[in-house]
């Protein structure tokens, strides 16, 4: 097996707001491997975006990292002060976020917008290097014009060319993960399409490995190489991404993939997952699924299922696949 | 793996029906409002500085009215006494009571305060969501006016007023009141043109709700947590108003007191007796600093940004 | 032949910004929508597709054109009780579920709402009975009633604004994005919700979106909208198995598909070049400056929507 950058283990991160506690992340385990794709998939609120952000040291204002080990190139940097982040972020982990006009800086042109990374982590380079670095990063990410767009401002961007934008000022300085929070999400079908390709395309160039989080499993299908579904906090079920898709364990993520309309098929009855995800301020005892589970029995709902492992690379958290459950549904 | 070794058989069968929980909020049942509440008592300066000012308004209150002294008895036997247990803050240069002054100005500042920010309150909330209600040629019109009063330099106004109205401290309050509105018209406008745009604005058109029951319904409960908050920062920002009228000569007359007739006199007699500053100056400092940290805290607390 | 429910008429609505700037939001669209049906509205953002349902219903008065419900000019001069009787009878349900529930209000009166606009209950007891039942009718509870919107999640908050726009018992119903901000699961839910609701209570939809898989899957017929303009209309089977439009076809190409097989071997139809400004749009196909399969006469002439096939209407230079 390839190299492991990223070694995640029993994270647990919890965010204080004045409701009171939210339990984001329960203990996830998880790893990534030298230029693969990962995709972590979840809804709103099941801590997918929480997750990566407390890798990245950037946990919302009463967010922390409460237990757990975050191993970055054989480093716990899970307790690192935000300076010791400052020299990871952007020369060894990358975010893009969802929406890519709040995440640049509207008084600044592009160009020097991406020279400031240059300037932060490669101290050595001039001027002259930096700027013809910048080009080269735009011409890369499918800017045409690069000359020009690099003395512009992010408002002359469209929404897909500032994503670009994005992932010029992301990949600048060669980091080896690149974290991708909903990449898409703010985008049109189309433009989407032009981006997902892009990063298929960089991510041959530059050998990077890349966390994709989204929720839209289409994405997924044709971005992962791997998958971890994460609902209420934890991960239900991981594995390669056909495992995922084809042999899918666990009742949450088989409810995903049945909630989505099938295109090819006309007059199908589209089968919903009832309720609605669980309130992390207090987290139900037992799966956090059971109450909206098709096979929900009276162990879900008071103690957490283990980690039952079908192949090598395959996990799912069920009690539906306890010897004792057989034939029960 | 031994706890899960033991755990019963009988728990391994189907659950009972769950339909009943899947739509559970767990959650604590309270409004917007009451959050914020909760979250302005956690903030201990706010509480701290809201009981300051109640206490302050209280004293200011009753101890003219109990104590011995007056405001305007002069005593020229006991000109700029020392503060003394007859005398806690000392007496004047005509020998009067500090103590029964300071409060009694605290009152007047604070009074001058409350009534410019009440009638700043009236005028521009009722144009700001005039203007915005309306739209189109009135609301240019209406912020056209505006504009030019904010080109005047509003003190140039207010000495006017000043010189022309017989001086008083109703004459301080209206002259303050000409141009004070235009902040909290602009923020009411503002917020209201922002509500309108709102999908649950647009529903209420759709439902056939009449465009009044829009503002008592929709718009204006909407609004009010930036009104209040506009409110207590026009407080001490009149207040301060009033002293500095006072204290370049244009404002209250004798033997009528404001903390800044106050600190104008003490200011005169700084170098034989520092008391007289000393007092009215600690009491407009209190009052500033307390009401800008309520505004900060209440403002903090029922953030007009919509709660996710 | 069913019966007509909704007629629009070279329906226009643009907006002045700024001195000479027109924004052509919706240029002259045509289609009907008959009684019963759901007619699927797609097209990226800035389509106009949002602005026309807005238009429909009255939000916004036609630059040109016309919107006829069962007849009734929308736009027309009305006495107060024709305007309410059609307020009664077509609803909106918007697209983001925390902006179009007001925060300072309970779910009950939120609901009630209308009702109370319409004089629907005699009394207090069947106000809160009518509430209940609506509550019901969406899969919430009585003791929802008494919160206020910001304790529910996104999906729930989406089903209370469904709530409201039936609460008036409309026959018709446009559906703004209802599903754009909400998760897949609960996405599932709200649309299950919206067919069976259709079926219980007689309903029709304009149902407006981008994501064209859930658009198939809700709607009887389909159109697709670019910069202003209807380009493609059929039925939605139709408009899947043979999109005669290079638009429509770059669009289905460019949804991701959930199965990885069928990801690997895919080719897709990337589009170049970018939208054209909005602003001033001249007089000739808007898409030509991203369309792969762009002829001379496309920059010269805008095409005009036609029937291609019965029911299959497209407007494009290259379908003859």
């Amino acid at each position: 097996m390839s190299k492991t950058l990223l070694e995640v283990k029993n994270m647990h991160v919890s965010i204080h707001t004045d409701s009171g506690v939210i339990q984001a992340v329960r203990g996830v385990n998880f790893e990534l491997h030298e230029s693969e794709t990962l995709a972590i998939v979840g809804e709103s609120g099941s801590g997918k975006s929480i997750t990566n952000k407390a890798i990245m040291g950037l946990l919302p204002v009463g967010g922390r990292i409460d237990e757990g080990e975050v191993i970055l190139n054989g480093r716990d940097t899970a307790h690192f002060s935000e300076k010791e982040m400052n020299t990871i972020r952007g020369a060894e982990v990358s975010m893009i976020f969802q929406d890519p006009l709040t995440s640049l800086n509207p008084t600044m042109t592009v160009g020097n917008q991406i020279t400031e990374m240059l300037m932060l982590h490669k101290p050595g380079m001039t001027p002259e290097q930096r700027k013809a670095r910048a080009l080269e990063l735009l011409d890369m990410v499918g800017i045409p014009n690069p000359e020009e767009r690099f003395g512009q401002y992010p408002h002359q961007f469209s929404g897909g060319m500032r994503q670009r934008v994005m992932i010029s000022i992301a990949l600048a300085c060669e980091p080896q993960i690149l974290i991708a929070d909903e990449p898409t999400t703010a985008l049109d079908v189309t433009i989407q399409a032009q981006i997902l390709e892009l990063m298929k395309k960089l991510q041959k160039k530059v050998n990077t490995s890349i966390i994709i989080i989204t929720h839209n499993l289409g994405v997924v299908s044709s971005m992962a190489d791997r998958v971890q579904v994460m609902y209420g906090g934890r991960f239900v079920e991981s594995g390669v991404l056909d495992e995922v898709f084809y042999e899918t364990k666990h009742p949450y993520t088989q409810g995903l993939m049945d909630s989505i309309p099938n295109m090819q098929l006309s007059n199908q009855k589209l089968y919903s997952i009832p309720g609605t995800p669980p309130d992390l301020i207090s987290p139900p005892h037992g799966c956090p699924f059971a109450a909206r589970c098709r096979y929900c029995m009276k162990v879900c709902e008071k103690i957490q299922p283990p980690e039952f492992t079908f192949s090598e690379t395959h996990r799912a958290s069920c009690w539906l696949y306890d010897d004792r459950a057989k034939g029960v549904f | 793996m031994n706890t899960e070794q033991s755990i019963p058989l009988d728990l391994f069968t189907p659950a009972s029906d769950n339909s009943a929980k899947q739509e559970h909020i767990a959650r604590q049942h309270h409004s917007a409002f009451y959050d914020g509440w909760v979250r302005l008592r956690k903030n201990k300066a706010a509480v701290v500085c809201a009981v300051i000012i109640l206490i302050i308004a209280i004293m200011s209150a009753v101890v003219p009215s109990v104590s011995k002294y007056t405001y305007f008895d002069t005593d020229y036997s006991n000109k700029i006494a020392q503060p003394s247990r007859d005398h806690p803050f000392g007496t004047d240069l005509f020998g009067r009571d500090q103590w029964v002054r300071v409060w009694y100005g605290t009152g007047i500042s604070l009074l001058i305060g409350l009534a410019a920010a009440l009638i700043n309150l009236i005028i521009g909330v009722f144009y700001g969501a005039f203007s915005a209600i309306m739209g189109g040629r009135v609301d240019a019109i209406m912020q056209r006016i505006i504009e030019v009063l904010v080109g005047i330099p509003s003190l140039i106004i207010v000495i006017l007023f000043m010189m022309v109205l017989p001086p008083g401290v109703w004459t301080i309050i209206a002259a303050m009141s000409v141009t004070g509105w235009v902040n909290m018209a602009r923020l009411v406008r503002a917020k209201i043109l922002n509500l309108k745009s709102q999908e649950f604005v647009l529903a209420a058109q759709l439902l056939g709700t009449s465009t009044w029951k829009t503002i008592i319904r929709h718009l204006i409960p909407n609004t009010i947590s930036v009104i209040v908050i506009q409110v207590m920062f026009a407080i001490p920002s009149a207040i301060f108003t009033e002293a500095f009228l006072s204290f370049i000569g244009v404002g209250l007359t004798e033997p009528k007191a404001s903390l800044g007739v106050l600190i104008n006199n003490g200011y005169k007699a700084l170098r034989a007796a520092p008391f007289l500053l000393i007092y009215p100056a600690i009491a407009i400092i209190l009052i500033m600093i307390c009401f800008s940290i309520v505004g900060d805290g209440l403002r903090d607390a029922f953030d007009p940004r919509m709660k996710h | 032949m069913e019966k007509t429910l909704l007629d629009i008429k070279n329906l226009s609505r643009f907006f002045t910004i700024g001195k000479g700037q027109i924004l052509e939001a919706v240029n002259g669209v045509s289609f009907t929508i008959h009684k019963g049906e759901t007619f699927g509205l797609v097209g990226e953002s800035g389509c106009g597709k949002s602005t026309l349902g807005r238009t429909v219903v009255g939000l916004y008065p036609p630059t040109g054109g016309q919107v006829l419900f069962d007849g009734i000019d929308v736009a027309g001069n009305k006495t107060h009780a024709q305007k309410m009787e059609l307020s009664r009878r077509m609803q909106m349900i918007f697209q983001d579920p925390y902006t179009s529930l007001n925060p300072r209000m309970k779910v009950m009166d939120i609901i009630a709402e209308g009702i109370d606009n319409h004089g629907m209950a005699s009394s207090r007891a069947e106000r809160t009975k009518m509430v209940i039942d609506l509550l019901h009718s969406v899969g919430l509870d009585e003791e929802h009633a008494n919160r206020y919107p910001h304790e529910f999640s996104g999906g729930q908050r989406q089903r209370v604004g469904i709530a409201r726009a039936l609460a008036v018992n409309p026959d018709f119903i446009v559906a703004d994005e209802p599903i754009s901000a909400l998760d897949v699961s609960i996405q599932a839910q709200v649309v299950n919700l919206m067919k069976h609701l259709q079926e219980t209570r007689n309903l029709t939809y304009l149902f407006i979106a981008h994501d064209l898989s859930m658009v198939k899957y809700i709607s009887d017929r389909i159109g697709v909208m670019y910069l202003g303009n209807l380009v493609e209309l059929a039925d939605s089977d139709e408009l899947f198995k043979n999109p005669l439009h290079p638009y429509t076809n770059a669009l289905l190409s460019a949804i991701p598909l959930p199965d990885p097989k069928v990801e690997r071997t895919r080719s897709r139809i990337v589009l170049e070049g970018n939208v054209k400004s909005p602003i001033n749009l001249p007089k000739n196909c808007h898409f030509c400056t991203r369309c792969p399969r762009k002829q001379p006469i496309c920059e010269q002439e805008i095409p005009q929507l036609k029937e291609a096939a019965p029911g299959h209407f497209v407007a494009c230079h290259l379908v003859k």
